[in-house]
């Protein structure tokens, strides 16, 4: 087993569980706490699979009323908690513990209102991300947020990664596409936050749980914003011999003003598995490929493209080629949506994704295959190249002894590197166990108590979503939850004081 | 000003504000001082400005990214961006001439300190949202970073995020980075007139809700279109009703005459091509149409769809007179000068139609009884004081200005 550290369960608490299961049977509908070894065992990891705990209890509520009541349990008799969505994290976000209970969002899925006027929607946390887009298509609408995981993925999920996706260089990500949440405390307590308007009322408590990680609460409802789809859009593909051309290209097409709705990059590894998966039309015989996507009217999308293609063309790609039709439109998105899928039929891989200053890309991936080489393993790069968030995929065999432990090697030293150059350690995955120890190279020891402060403040006792995000050593000691202290009344709503 | 502390370099400030906290003295937390007075009056007889923290420090625009010091002029950052044909997205909006102050005296920190963000913001995003980092300095002396330079970071909790619009009462910012856009190459105008605000909310919904990418959506009660010095507007008579569509030229040209068809309904709208209609959107943004007086002015924030309802039933009670941006989400609105400001009648109708109000102009005295901003829930409350305790234990940082005990 590899690198991470998780902490020992309070064998406390692992003792009482049939106790545990008991009472939460109490707590909700039948059916929704599953506490068989089998049933449990779904639930043991997520898409980060190298690590899996037994979980205590998983409970399935199917209303914010039942999450309350279970949290209201947990919290009094010190159970620590880990929500989860579709437990698609490539970080370990969703890993439980063996003393934790599993509350999972996913029978709470329904669209509460589509307000079309506002372009609002409000739904339930445990639709999955597609699902928010498919139930407003009809009216030419959608949710701007798509990670690869779209189809399988929660709203809930993406809330507390703060999820991007490809098309983010035009609508944002998560944090800029929410303006409500219903959420509830470690207590019991429902909150809502924020609402159908655009801005805050006081602190702008959404941009801090949002990427929270599930360390601040579970949300049970968020109202997203739904935007009007473009006319039409359309994908080019731009093969270049050399990642540094393909670099430059990227950043001249940036400066001249345009901002396609997407960038994304591949080198030739990725472009090699991607063809076989899906018959994209991708060029086989480049270093490096851009897909471009742009959106609008027919003309204006050839107008773009072209001027694109202008762009690339005092580059001397090697190719350029703009989608026929829509078929082969939806195969180059199939085959960049589906390349993890597709690599990981070929071997096990470990995918990072930091992100870096753009000017530093071509120097970079010398380094990434570097590094891979230095440790004896292949890699694969795709990405998205408009905002430099990097996907190195770390191909190893599991099955392999000391061949994990040498992914994680590499790939810490990837995220050094893009630290080193100004970036971050995760532009869309989060931290969750896998980075967590490695917060201390992007942050001071002040940066870190910042954040762990607020922490404090939305979970005095530390019980949500244990050992992640933050180092095990230097964090507070758990403080017991105080009783609801008396609040000055200016600050409080008339109605609700 | 009497007590003004002014640092000049980010370890002056930090070392100022660690002995302030020794000498547990609060402060004023200011930029350019061009939203001084707004909000609560402020519990304290120095004030910390960050006026002399100045520069540039990182622009790409290739990365589309630039940081500056806090006290940097905002007209300095949008002369440099200019050059080099970029942008802010979120277009800040100066607060100053409407409260009495001059024009275009905003810092960096204050624009991101208060989170104001113009008409483009309901398809660009707010200041917040073009926030990628930050350094500053919280009530405790800590000097702490959040973010970084980077235009995808979720490494960690998003603290750059969470402390942009808390008004200088968390810390204190020192240095901001953040996303910047290219210039759109041309604009156009479509202006409507006599429209009666529930039309004209409809007719902004259908065009916001179009593919066409209307990026401004505002709408004039009659009284302040009379105050508009673009053009002819002024002379109607009229409530004026515009949209803004920004884009390649040939593409403005089609998404125009696609626009007008898809609005056919409420009639052929005036056009300002892209000189007046920088004009037009430029005065706006400095709210020519509410100059300094006498009377108060609320800001509310709702859905687009409840703006006209919630103004119908504030107007029951007061007269008003009305700017609405944001596609109807964001409502300006003067009333004539009163002991509580309308507050009553304003508070009772956000809270029937959801969203929040801030009183943005009027007198100390009336903003220290009323409440400036909007009152939170008991939850929200909890949460807001433990955030103020977790940066600011002392209460050392703008005391008072976001609410009495905060």
């Amino acid at each position: 087993m590899s690198f991470i550290q998780l902490p020992k369960p309070d064998s406390s608490i692992v003792a009482r569980r049939l106790e545990i299961v008991a009472v939460l049977e109490g707590l909700v509908q039948s059916g929704l706490v599953i506490s068989d070894e089998d049933g449990r065992r779904a639930y043991e990891t997520d898409a980060l699979t190298a690590y899996k705990r037994m979980p205590l209890a998983v409970v399935l509520p199917a209303t914010t009323q039942e999450v309350s009541l279970v949290l209201a349990y947990a919290c009094a008799n010190g159970i620590k908690v880990v929500a989860r969505g579709a437990g698609t994290s490539l970080c370990g976000g969703a890993l439980p513990g063996e003393d934790v209970i599993v509350v999972g969002v996913s029978k709470m899925n329904r669209v509460i209102e589509i307000d079309y006027e506002s372009r609002t929607a409000r739904v339930e946390s445990g639709i999955t991300n597609l699902a928010i887009s498919k139930a407003v298509t009809p009216r030419n609408f959608f949710y701007a947020p798509d990670p690869s995981s779209q189809l399988a993925c929660t709203l809930a999920g993406n809330l507390a990664m703060n999820s991007g996706g490809a098309h983010c260089l035009k609508y944002g990500v998560t944090t800029n596409n929410v303006l409500g949440v219903k959420m509830v405390l470690i207590t019991g307590e429902i909150v809502e936050i924020g609402g159908a308007q655009l801005d805050a009322e006081g602190y702008d408590l959404l941009a801090l749980i949002v990427g929270s990680e599930g360390q601040f609460g579970i949300i049970t409802e968020a109202t997203v914003r739904i935007l009007p789809s473009a006319e039409g859009a359309k994908p080019m593909m731009i093969g270049f011999e050399s990642a540094a051309k393909a670099a430059i290209c990227v950043a001249r097409i940036i400066a001249s003003g345009i901002i396609p709705v997407a960038i994304e990059f591949m080198d030739k590894p990725a472009i090699e598995v991607c063809e076989a998966f899906a018959k994209a039309g991708y060029p086989l015989d480049v270093d490096a490929l851009l897909i471009i996507e742009v959106e609008g009217s027919e003309e204006e999308i050839a107008d773009r493209l072209a001027y694109i293609a202008g762009i690339a063309n005092e580059l001397s790609p090697k190719s350029i080629v703009v989608a026929a039709n829509e078929d082969q439109a939806a195969r180059i998105w199939k085959g960049r949506k589906s390349a993890f899928g597709a690599i990981g039929r070929l071997a096990d891989y470990y995918c990072m994704d930091g992100t870096i200053p753009l000017g530093h890309l071509p120097h970079v991936l010398e380094q990434i295959a570097e590094i891979c080489a230095r440790h004896d393993l292949k890699v694969a790069n795709i990405f998205h190249a408009g905002d430099g968030n990097l996907h190195p995929l770390i191909m190893y065999n599991a099955n392999a002894p000391g061949e994990i432990e040498k992914a994680e090697m590499a790939g810490a030293e990837i995220l050094k590197l893009c630290v080193a150059v100004g970036g971050c350690l995760t532009g869309e995955h989060g931290v969750g166990i896998e980075k967590r120890d490695l917060m201390t190279v992007q942050f001071t020891e002040t940066d870190l108590n910042v954040q762990m402060r607020i922490k404090s403040v939305f979970d005095p006792s530390w019980l949500l979503n244990p050992a992640k995000v933050f180092p095990l050593d230097g964090r507070p000691a758990p403080a017991a939850i105080v009783s609801m202290q008396a609040l000055p009344v200016d600050m409080l709503h008339p109605v609700a004081a | 000003m009497s007590n003004v502390l002014q640092p000049a370099t980010e370890w002056e400030l930090k070392s100022m504000i660690a002995s302030l906290a020794e000498r547990q003295i609060p402060v004023e937390v200011a930029g350019g001082g061009s939203k001084r007075t707004c909000g609560r009056p402020v519990a304290a007889t120095a004030v910390l400005s960050t006026a002399m923290l100045r520069g540039i420090t990182l622009y790409e625009p290739t990365e589309l990214v630039m940081s500056a010091r806090s006290g940097t002029p905002l007209s300095q950052v949008e002369v440099e961006l200019a050059s080099r044909g970029q942008m802010l997205p979120f277009e800040p909006i100066d607060l100053g001439p409407m409260l009495g102050q001059q024009a275009g005296q905003q810092t960096m920190g204050g624009v991101f300190g208060a989170n104001l963000s113009g008409a483009r913001r309901f398809v660009a995003g707010a200041a917040r949202d073009h926030v990628l980092g930050i350094q500053a300095i919280n009530g405790r002396g800590e000097q702490f970073k959040s973010g970084g330079r980077v235009m995808k970071n979720v490494t960690g909790i998003d603290v750059a995020r969470g402390i942009t619009g808390s008004w200088g009462t968390l810390a204190v910012l020192s240095e901001i980075t953040f996303k910047v856009l290219p210039l759109p190459d041309d604009m156009t105008t479509l202006v409507y007139t006599g429209l009666t605000d529930e039309l004209a909310a409809e007719l902004m919904c259908i065009a916001s809700g179009s593919p066409f990418e209307v990026s401004g959506a505002v709408h004039l009660t009659a009284a302040l279109a009379r105050r508009l010095k673009t053009g002819e507007l002024a002379e109607e008579k009229k409530p004026v009703t515009a949209l803004r569509i920004e884009n390649f030229s040939k593409s403005v040209e089609y998404r125009k005459t696609r626009l007008k068809e898809l609005l056919v309904a409420f009639g052929t709208p005036a056009e300002l091509d892209l000189d007046p209609s920088l004009k037009f959107w430029n005065e706006l943004r400095r709210f020519s149409v509410l100059p300094f007086g006498p009377t108060h002015v609320w800001r509310i924030s709702t859905s687009p769809r409840n703006g006209p309802k919630l103004v119908a039933a504030i107007r029951r009670h007061v007269p008003v007179e009305v700017m609405y941006d944001w596609s109807g989400g964001l409502v300006w609105l003067e009333t004539a000068a009163s002991a509580d400001a309308g507050a009553a009648d304003v508070r009772r109708a956000v809270a029937s139609f959801g969203g929040h109000a801030t009183l943005i102009r009027a007198e100390d005295a009336v903003r220290r009884e009323v409440q400036v901003f909007q009152p939170l829930t008991p939850a929200v409350a909890r949460i807001t004081q433990g955030l103020k305790a977790a940066f600011d234990p002392l209460g050392l940082l703008s005391p008072g200005r976001m609410y009495a005990n905060l």
